[in-house]
C-alpha cells in the first residue's frame, strides 16, 4: 500500500492505494465520491470521464498514483458557487439530456472538456467529440442539443423536444 | 402550456438535480459496514460436464472468506421461471432446473460455478484465478434447427429433446391460412433473422445483499426494474423466505430496457451468502460479465408468407418461427415469442387470417428474454418487411399498399385475438407524409447521386401492445403472475403528497411525471407532491416497470388512489363548511360550496384530517392515506408510422442515416418532453439493432462480441437529429388517463424503416437485392453488393 495525495474540486485529498487502484476505485470507494461512474471495463463508455489537470480522462484506464499532486476535477465539482446547476448541467436539464443519469457525469465532464477547446461548436464536432461516450437512453438527440445550447447557440429550430 | 404544470406540461425533470451533481444513489454505490465481495469463476465453455471443482488452493488465498459451490445449494430452489406456456397439442413447455450455481453441467460461456467471497473485490478476483475446475467438453447446441434434429447433443439430459414448446396460434386458424394462401393471387415470401442483441443498460448489475442478526431479515439491494417481482420470485421461489422478513430496494437504477426485469442468479447468492457468513455480501457486475449473464433480446429465425388477393387486399399471413430460449428460461422468456409476438401479427392491417408457428428451443447460449419491445419488434419487423417486399413484387407504392390494408374502424377484433380499442392510421401517415418531407426527397436523392451515393427511402408503421397487463387473461395464457399495478397516495397534514408507487423508474422521470398528474387532480403544485419508489419496505405490492405500462397501469392505479383521497377530502370539506357534500367543488386546490362564496383551502382539509378538533368522527376515520390496485381491462394499443432516409456509399458498403421521422399515437401524453425522450432512445436502440448491434457466437459457443470493442453500440456521430411528433392522440378507451405508452415504440418501429430505407437505396442504385439480415454492417451490404 502507498500513499497518494491530490486535489479533488479544489479540496485536498489523499489515502492509501494499492499499485493497481484505479482511479475511478480510488474516487469513488476511498474518497466515497460515487459521481463518477463505471459502465464498462475496456475504456469505452465514458461514464468516468473527469478532468485531470484540465484535461478529459478516462478515470478507469489511470492509476491512481499517476494522479499523484494532480487537480481533479469531477462532475461533484461542477455546480456554481451556491450550489445551483452550472451552464452545462442547466442545459442538460433544460433540453432533458439525461435519463437514466448514469452515462450523464461523463458526458457533463466531456461537454465542459470540449467547450473549453471549442466555445461554439458544431454538431458534428459534437457529435464526433462524444464518441467515447456511450449513451442508451437518450439517443444523444437532447444532449447534443444540450450542448449546443450551453454553448450559448440557439437550438430553437431543432426539431422536438 | 405552463412551464411547470399539470398533465400535458414539459416540466423539467426534479430527478435530473442529483443526477447531473453526482448525487444519485445507484446500488453500487451502496457499501454497507463490514461488507465482503463475491467474485463469480464463469464457466469458459459453453457445454461440459462438471466433473470437480477444486477449491483447496484458492481457500488459502489472502482475504478469501468462504467458497460456495453448487453443494451448497443443494436445499435451495431453482430460479423460476414466471410464464408457462402450453404448445400446440395443449402439452405444457418443458421447463428444465437453473441452479444458483452450476450443478453437474456447464450450459453456456458465463454459467456461474462457483462464488468466492473476500474481503476485498480483488482478492476474490485472485483467489478465482486459483480455482481448478475440471470440465469434460460436450459439444454445443448453436443451431436452433440442428437442436432439433434427431439425434442433437441435448442441453439438458433430462428432458426429451431440446424443443421447449412448439406453439400454434390461432390453431383452429391453420387450415384456413393454408387454404388463403394456396387461393392467393399473390404471396410475398421473406426468410429473415431477427438479430440476438446484448441490452447493455448503462449502468452493470449489482447486487448487495445483508442479514440483521437483530430482526432475522433479510435485505438485497439491487440494479432492477420491479423490486417486489425480485421479493416474490427470490422469497418463495429460491431462498424460501417469507415476504415480511424479506426486503429487496432497486434504488437509482442506470437503465433497464428489459434486462433488469428478470430475477438472477447473483441477486440470490448475495441474499444468501450475507445471511450465511453474518455479514453484507456485495457484487458488482463488470461489463465483460454482463456480456455473458444479462439475458439476451431477439433472435428469431423467421419464415413469413402474406397473401394478397387480386386488388392487393391481404387475405393471409402464416409465419414460423424458430425463438432462442438459451441455455435456461429466464423470468418471462417462454412469453415473448408466443403472447407478446404472435399477438401483434395482424400489424396495423385487416388481414382475416392469421397463422403464427413458433418453436422454443434450448442452445448454449445465454438466456434470452425481454428487450425493448420484446416480442412486438419482431412481429412488426417481419410484417412490415414483407409488406415492403410485396409492394416491390406487385409494383405499387409501398405507402399506398398499406394505407389500402389499414384496419380503420375501431374497436377491431383482430384474428390473433386481440382487440385494438382506438387508433388512426392514416393519422399518423399523414403526419408522416408531412415531417418526412417525402416531397423532397428526390431532390435529395439526386444530390446523394451527385456525390456518388446511393439513397433510399423506407417507410412502416408499427402497432404493440402495451399498458400490460389484465391479469385474468394473462393467467389463462400462462402468466404465474397478475398483471396489476398500485399506489398508496399518503397526504400530510400541511397538504404535501406522497405517491407510492409499486411501478420503477429507471430513466423514464416517473417522480415527474407522476407527480404532475396528482397536482393536476388536486390543483396543486406539482413540488407538493412526492414520488416514491423502488423499495418493498415503502411501496405496495406492484409488478414494476416494463412493457410500456407505468402510466397506463401504475398511472391509473394512482389516479384511482387519488380519487379516494378527493372523495374523502370532499366529505371533510363540506363539514367544514356545513354544507352538502354534493354541493362540493374542487378546483385549483379549493373547495368550494357551488353558488356561493364560502371555500376552504386543500390545506385546510388536510389538517383538519390529521387535527379532528372540528370533523365528523362519526362518519369518517381521520386522516387522508388511500391505496389502490389497479388491474387493466385491455391492452393499450400505441400505433404510428416511420420513415427512414440513408445515403449508402456503394465502395464500403457503409450505411448513414441522413433523416429520421416518428408520427407516433400514443393517446394522451402528460409531459410531452419526456415521451419525446423515449422515443428518442428507441429510435437509436432500433438503429443500433438494424445497422451495427449483433450477438456474434461462434460454432463452439464463444461469445464473440464480448466487450464494447466487438459489439457495436450506436455512438453520437451514428444518428441524426430525430423529427419526432405526438400530436395525433386517440386516448385510450379504457384507462382514466386515456394514456397508452411510449417508452418502447422507438425501437420497435424504427428497424424496418432503416432495413426497407436501404433495400430501396440498393434497388434504385439498380441492385437486385431484395433482403439483407441485420445488423447491415458494411460489410454484409458490401457482400450483398457483390452478388
Amino acid at each position: 500500500m502507498a500513499q497518494v495525495s491530490m486535489t479533488v474540486n479544489g479540496k485536498a485529498a489523499s489515502g492509501e492505494i494499492e499499485g493497481r487502484t484505479l482511479l475511478v476505485d480510488f474516487l469513488r470507494d476511498t474518497l466515497g465520491m460515487t459521481g463518477t461512474h463505471v459502465g464498462c471495463d475496456t475504456s469505452q463508455c465514458g461514464a468516468c470521464v473527469v478532468h485531470l489537470d484540465g484535461k478529459a480522462v478516462k478515470a478507469c484506464a489511470i492509476f491512481a498514483a499517476e494522479a499523484e499532486g494532480a487537480e481533479v476535477t469531477t462532475v461533484e465539482g461542477m455546480a456554481n458557487d451556491d450550489g445551483s446547476l452550472g451552464t452545462i448541467q442547466q442545459a442538460f436539464q433544460d433540453h432533458h439530456g439525461l435519463q437514466c443519469g448514469f452515462c450523464t457525469p461523463g458526458m457533463v465532464m466531456s461537454a465542459a472538456a470540449l467547450l473549453k477547446d471549442n466555445p461554439t461548436p458544431s454538431e458534428a464536432e459534437i457529435r464526433d467529440y462524444l464518441e467515447g461516450n456511450i449513451c442508451r437512453c437518450t439517443g444523444y438527440h437532447n444532449i447534443v442539443k444540450a450542448i449546443m445550447a450551453a454553448s450559448g447557440q440557439d437550438v430553437s429550430s431543432i426539431a422536438a423536444e | 402550456m405552463p412551464a411547470d404544470g399539470g398533465i400535458g406540461a414539459s416540466n423539467k425533470r426534479r430527478e435530473d438535480v442529483r443526477f447531473l451533481t453526482g448525487n444519485g444513489n445507484y446500488t453500487d454505490d451502496i457499501n454497507m459496514r463490514g461488507q465482503a465481495y463475491v467474485h463469480f469463476l464463469r464457466s469458459d465453455v459453453a457445454h461440459g460436464t462438471l466433473k470437480g471443482v477444486d477449491t483447496s488452493a484458492a481457500a488459502g488465498m489472502p482475504g478469501v472468506i468462504q467458497i460456495f459451490t453448487a453443494a451448497d445449494f443443494a436445499d435451495v430452489g431453482g430460479i423460476p421461471c414466471g410464464w408457462q406456456v402450453t404448445d400446440k397439442h395443449g402439452e405444457v413447455m418443458q421447463e428444465p432446473k437453473h441452479p444458483v450455481l452450476a450443478e453437474g453441467k456447464v450450459r453456456h460461456v458465463g454459467d456461474p460455478i462457483a462464488a468466492i467471497v473476500a474481503e476485498s473485490r480483488e482478492q476474490a478476483r485472485d483467489a478465482a484465478e486459483a480455482i481448478e475446475v475440471d470440465i469434460d467438453d460436450l459439444p454445443a447446441v448453436m443451431d436452433m434447427k440442428a437442436a432439433l434434429a434427431d439425434g442433437s447433443t441435448k442441453v439438458h439430459d433430462d428432458l426429451t429433446s431440446n424443443l421447449c414448446y412448439d406453439w400454434g396460434f390461432v390453431e383452429e386458424n391453420k387450415d384456413a391460412v393454408d387454404q388463403a394462401i394456396k387461393d392467393a393471387a399473390h404471396v410475398t415470401t421473406l426468410e429473415l433473422v431477427n438479430n440476438r442483441l446484448i441490452p447493455n443498460a448503462m449502468e452493470p448489475r449489482v447486487a448487495v445483499g445483508d442479514f440483521n442478526r437483530s430482526t432475522g431479515d433479510s435485505t438485497l439491494y439491487t440494479t432492477s426494474q420491479n423490486p417486489h417481482v425480485i421479493r416474490l420470485l427470490m422469497g418463495a421461489f429460491v431462498l424460501g423466505i417469507p415476504e415480511h422478513k424479506l426486503r429487496v430496494v432497486a434504488p437509482d437504477v442506470g437503465g433497464g430496457f428489459g434486462s433488469k426485469i428478470y430475477h438472477y442468479a447473483e441477486e440470490a447468492f448475495c441474499t444468501f451468502a450475507a445471511k450465511a457468513l453474518n455479514r453484507p455480501v456485495k457484487w458488482t457486475c463488470s461489463r465483460s460479465e454482463a456480456f455473458m449473464s444479462d439475458a439476451h433480446g431477439r433472435d428469431h429465425v423467421t419464415k413469413i408468407d402474406l397473401a394478397l388477393d387480386g386488388d392487393n387486399n391481404f387475405t393471409a399471413i402464416r409465419t414460423e418461427t424458430y425463438a432462442n430460449m438459451g441455455a435456461y428460461l429466464s423470468t418471462f422468456a417462454p412469453s415473448i415469442p408466443t403472447w407478446l409476438h404472435g399477438t401483434l401479427m395482424a400489424g396495423n392491417y385487416k388481414t382475416p387470417v392469421i397463422y403464427v408457428n413458433v418453436k422454443a428451443v434450448f442452445t448454449n447460449t445465454v438466456p434470452v428474454d425481454a428487450y425493448r419491445g420484446a416480442g412486438r419488434p419482431e412481429a412488426t419487423f417481419q410484417l412490415e418487411r414483407v409488406i415492403d417486399k410485396a409492394a416491390r413484387e406487385l409494383g405499387v407504392d409501398p405507402i399506398a399498399l398499406r394505407r389500402q390494408n389499414f384496419v380503420t374502424e375501431f374497436p377491431y377484433a383482430t384474428p390473433v385475438a386481440v382487440e385494438y380499442d382506438t387508433g388512426d392510421y392514416h393519422a399518423t401517415m399523414d403526419k408522416l407524409e408531412e415531417m418526412a418531407d417525402m416531397s423532397g426527397f428526390e431532390a435529395r436523392l439526386a444530390a446523394s447521386q451527385a456525390k456518388g451515393k446511393l439513397r433510399g427511402l423506407g417507410v412502416n408503421c408499427y402497432i404493440e401492445a402495451c399498458g400490460i397487463a389484465p391479469s385474468n387473461l394473462v393467467g389463462q395464457l400462462g402468466a404465474r403472475a397478475g398483471l396489476y399495478e398500485s399506489a398508496t397516495v399518503r397526504v400530510n397534514a400541511t397538504g404535501g403528497l406522497v405517491v407510492m408507487t409499486g411501478s420503477h423508474s429507471h430513466g423514464q422521470g416517473h417522480e415527474t411525471s407522476f407527480a404532475q398528474v396528482v397536482a393536476d387532480m388536486i390543483g396543486i403544485a406539482p413540488d407538493m407532491v412526492e414520488v416514491v419508489h423502488g423499495d418493498t419496505a415503502n411501496t405496495p405490492m406492484g409488478m414494476g416497470t416494463y412493457g410500456s405500462r407505468s402510466l397506463a397501469v401504475g398511472g391509473s392505479a394512482m389516479v384511482r388512489a387519488t380519487e379516494k383521497i378527493i372523495a374523502k377530502a370532499r366529505k371533510i370539506a363540506a363539514h367544514l363548511m356545513e354544507a352538502s357534500e354534493g354541493d362540493i367543488e374542487l378546483k385549483d386546490g379549493q373547495f368550494s360550496v357551488a353558488g356561493t362564496d364560502k371555500s376552504v383551502a386543500w390545506g385546510d382539509v388536510t389538517l383538519a384530517a390529521y387535527v379532528p378538533h372540528n370533523y365528523p368522527l362519526e362518519e369518517i376515520e381521520p386522516g387522508l392515506e388511500e391505496t389502490a390496485f389497479y388491474d387493466p381491462a385491455n391492452f393499450t394499443y400505441p400505433a404510428g408510422a416511420y420513415a427512414c432516409e440513408v445515403e449508402l456509399d456503394p465502395e464500403t458498403g457503409k450505411v448513414t442515416i441522413e433523416r429520421f421521422a416518428a408520427a407516433d399515437d400514443f393517446g394522451n401524453i402528460v409531459n410531452p418532453m419526456i415521451v419525446s425522450g423515449q422515443v428518442h432512445g428507441g429510435l437509436a436502440q432500433g438503429i443500433g439493432q438494424a445497422l451495427m448491434e449483433g450477438c456474434a457466437y461462434d460454432e463452439d459457443g464463444q461469445l464473440l462480441t464480448g466487450s464494447y470493442m466487438d459489439y457495436t453500440m450506436p455512438r453520437a456521430d451514428d444518428v441524426p437529429f430525430y423529427r419526432v411528433d405526438h400530436s395525433c392522440q386517440t386516448p385510450c378507451t379504457h384507462n382514466p388517463l386515456g394514456v397508452k405508452g411510449c417508452g418502447e415504440a422507438g425501437a420497435i418501429g424504427s428497424p424496418p424503416a432503416v432495413v426497407n430505407a436501404v433495400i430501396d437505396a440498393l434497388q434504385r442504385g439498380g441492385h437486385d437485392i431484395t433482403h439483407i439480415n441485420m445488423p447491415l454492417t458494411p460489410s454484409r451490404v458490401w457482400s450483398a453488393m457483390q452478388g
